[in-house]
C-alpha cells in the first residue's frame, strides 16, 4: 500500500528545506527525488523574493541585489502571503528590515521601505475625487477651524529623520547623483490624477500635515506649527489640498 | 450568466502593466487579453483604470491564479467574492483556474503544487468546482498542470481526472500545451499521445509559453514552466499538432517573468496566429 501525501506533509516539506521529502512523493523512475521536490521549494522562495523585488525596488538598488535577495529570504522564510491577493505582500517587510541586523549600517532603510509600501498602497487605494479649494470655500472660517480633514483613500504621509523623499527621488533614474539633503523629511504620497505622485512637504508645514493626518482639527493642527516662524496654515493647507491630500470634510467638527 | 460571448478563436496575449499605455494608443489586432484575477483585487488606481479601457476594446479572458481548487481545505469564501466582484464589474468572456492547490493554513504558497489522482482527491476537486461555478455562476475552465513529481497513490491517469471532472461538473478545459509538454517529459511520457487522449471537445482555451530546462538528482531533464521565454520549438509543433485535432481554439501567449517588450510578445502572437490561419484552412482565412 502506497503512502498517502497529506497536504500538511507537503507543505511542511516545502518550507523546511531541511525537511526529506514526504514519503510517497516519487519519480518516473520510481525513486523519490530531492531535485524534483527543489522545484516547488524553489518557486515559493523566488516567486515570493520576486515579489518583494517588484515592490521594493528603491530599497534593492540601495543594498545591492544580493544582499536584498539574502535580506527577502529570511523574511519570506518567516513571513508566508496570509491570502492569494498578493498585492500588499511585504506589510511588514520594512518593519522587519529595522530589525535586520545586517542592514543596520543604512539606518534609513526601513523608512525608504516604508515610503515605497505608502506608494503601492496608494496605488491600488479606492477612487475618490480629492478635496479641491472649492470645497474649503464652501464652508464659513469658523466652521473650518473646527473641522477635521480625511485624508484621501490613497494619500499616505511618510514621516523620516532622514531624507527619505530625496533618496527615493534619486533613485528612480539610471544615474544616481549625489544627495545633497541630510536632513529628515516628511513626505506625501497620493493618487490626485491618474498617476501616484510623491512630494516632499516643506519642513515647516510637517508638523501640521502629520496633525491633519492624526486626525486634529484645522485650528488644533495650526497650533503645532505656529510656534515656526514663517508658518502659515492657510498656505500650508493650500499646498496640501493641491497635492490631493485629503478627500473630505469630516462631517463630525467637534473640537478635541 | 455574468459571462459576455465566447473568447474569439484567434491569438490573444497576458495583460501587462508594463504594456498598458502602448496598447491602449495603438490597439493592436489581438483576439483578447488575459489577466490574473488577484492582481486586479485591490480597490481601484491604475490597474482598474486600464483594464476599463482595454477590455472595453478587446474580450477579456480572467485567469485565476490562488483559487487552490486541488485543495484539502475548503474555498476560500472571501476569495469567491472577490472573483465575483470582478466578472460581474468587467463581465469577462472566460473564466479559468488550475488544477492544482496553493492554499494552506500556513499561509499562501504562491506556486501551483500538485495533487494526487485518486478516487477521494476527484471527488473533493469536483465537489470545489462545481462550488466555484455556483458562486461565480459561470461554467469555468480547468487547466492542466505542469508537475515535476508523481504521488505513489494515484490510481488515476491524469487525463482520465481532467475528463472525469468535466463530465461531472459541466465544466470546460484549458488545454496548456507547454505545461503538456513539461508534465511528458518530467514523467517520461509521450506529449502526442496526452494530446491524442485528451476530450478535446470539452477545451475552451488553449495556452503557450516557454520553459526552462535543467536536470534532476538522475542526470535526467527536468523541465520547468517557467513563462519566462519564448515559445520553445517542441511545444509550437505540439501546439500545431493539437490544433489539427481541436481546430481553431482561443490561444493565449504566457510570458510572465522577465516580460519583454510589447512588440516582442506581439510577435509570439502572430506565430500563434499565423497556425491558427494555417489550421482554420483557406475557406474560413478568406471569409474573415
Amino acid at each position: 500500500m502506497s503512502a498517502a501525501v497529506s497536504q500538511d506533509a507537503f507543505a511542511a516539506a516545502l518550507a523546511d528545506p531541511a525537511r526529506a521529502l514526504p514519503a510517497g512523493v516519487t519519480s518516473a523512475r520510481g525513486a523519490p527525488d530531492p531535485l524534483r521536490f527543489a522545484v516547488y521549494r524553489n518557486n515559493v522562495h523566488v516567486s515570493l523574493v520576486e515579489a518583494l523585488a517588484k515592490g521594493f525596488p528603491v530599497t534593492r538598488r540601495l543594498v545591492g541585489d544580493e544582499f536584498f535577495k539574502a535580506m527577502a529570504r529570511v523574511y519570506v522564510g518567516k513571513t508566508k502571503p496570509a491570502s492569494p491577493v498578493m498585492l500588499f505582500y511585504g506589510d511588514s517587510f520594512p518593519d522587519f528590515i529595522a530589525g535586520f541586523e545586517p542592514a543596520a549600517g543604512l539606518p534609513y532603510l526601513p523608512d525608504v521601505a516604508r515610503l515605497e509600501y505608502a506608494w503601492t498602497q496608494s496605488y491600488h487605494a479606492a477612487d475618490a475625487p480629492p478635496l479641491g479649494l472649492s470645497d474649503v470655500a464652501r464652508i464659513a472660517p469658523d466652521a473650518l477651524a473646527a473641522a477635521r480633514l480625511e485624508p484621501h483613500p490613497a494619500a499616505r504621509l511618510v514621516r523620516s529623520s532622514f531624507p527619505v523623499g530625496a533618496i527615493w527621488a534619486a533613485h528612480q533614474g539610471d544615474a544616481v547623483g549625489r544627495l545633497a539633503e541630510k536632513a529628515g523629511q516628511t513626505v506625501l504620497v497620493a493618487r490626485p490624477g491618474a498617476e501616484v505622485r510623491v512630494t516632499v512637504i516643506p519642513a515647516i508645514d510637517a508638523d501640521f500635515a502629520a496633525a491633519l493626518f492624526a486626525g486634529f482639527t484645522i485650528n488644533d493642527a495650526s497650533l503645532t506649527g505656529a510656534a515656526a516662524a514663517g508658518f502659515d496654515a492657510g498656505r500650508a493647507l493650500v499646498g496640501l489640498i493641491g497635492l490631493g491630500a485629503f478627500g473630505a470634510i469630516s462631517r463630525e467638527q467637534t473640537r478635541r | 450568466m455574468p459571462l459576455s460571448a465566447p473568447l474569439p478563436h484567434r491569438a490573444g496575449l497576458g495583460l501587462k502593466p508594463e504594456h498598458y499605455a502602448q496598447i491602449l494608443e495603438h490597439k493592436p489586432e489581438l483576439g483578447f487579453f488575459e489577466v490574473h484575477a488577484e492582481n486586479y483585487m485591490g480597490a481601484g488606481g491604475p490597474p482598474h483604470h486600464y483594464l476599463e479601457a482595454i477590455s472595453a476594446h478587446y474580450p477579456l479572458s480572467l485567469h485565476g491564479v490562488g483559487l487552490s481548487i486541488g485543495g484539502e481545505n475548503p474555498l476560500d469564501k472571501e476569495h469567491l467574492k472577490r472573483l465575483r466582484f470582478l466578472i460581474e464589474k468587467y463581465s469577462p468572456a472566460s473564466f479559468s483556474e488550475h488544477l492544482a492547490w496553493s492554499t494552506h493554513d500556513s499561509g499562501y504558497f504562491n506556486d501551483l503544487l500538485p495533487l494526487p489522482y485518486t478516487q477521494a482527491t476527484l471527488d473533493q476537486v469536483c465537489a470545489h468546482v462545481s462550488e466555484v461555478q455556483d458562486a461565480l455562476g459561470v461554467r469555468m475552465l480547468l487547466e492542466n498542470p505542469s508537475t515535476y513529481v508523481l504521488f505513489e497513490e494515484s490510481t488515476i491517469d491524469e487525463i482520465d481526472f481532467m475528463a472525469a471532472i468535466a463530465q461531472r461538473t459541466g465544466c470546460g478545459l484549458l488545454l496548456d500545451v507547454n505545461n503538456v509538454m513539461v508534465s511528458a517529459v518530467n514523467h517520461k511520457r509521450d506529449p502526442y499521445a496526452y494530446i491524442e487522449a485528451y476530450p478535446i471537445d470539452e477545451v475552451g482555451e488553449i495556452h503557450l509559453a516557454g520553459y526552462d530546462e535543467t536536470q534532476d538528482s538522475a542526470g535526467e531533464r527536468l523541465l520547468i514552466d517557467a513563462h519566462g521565454s519564448a515559445i520553445r520549438p517542441d511545444v509550437f509543433e505540439l501546439f500545431v499538432f493539437t490544433l489539427k485535432r481541436t481546430g481553431p481554439k482561443p490561444v493565449l501567449v504566457e510570458w510572465d517573468n522577465d516580460v519583454p517588450d510589447f512588440d516582442t510578445l506581439y510577435a509570439e502572437s502572430r506565430r500563434a496566429q499565423a497556425a491558427l490561419d494555417a489550421a482554420a484552412g483557406p475557406d474560413v482565412k478568406a471569409a474573415q
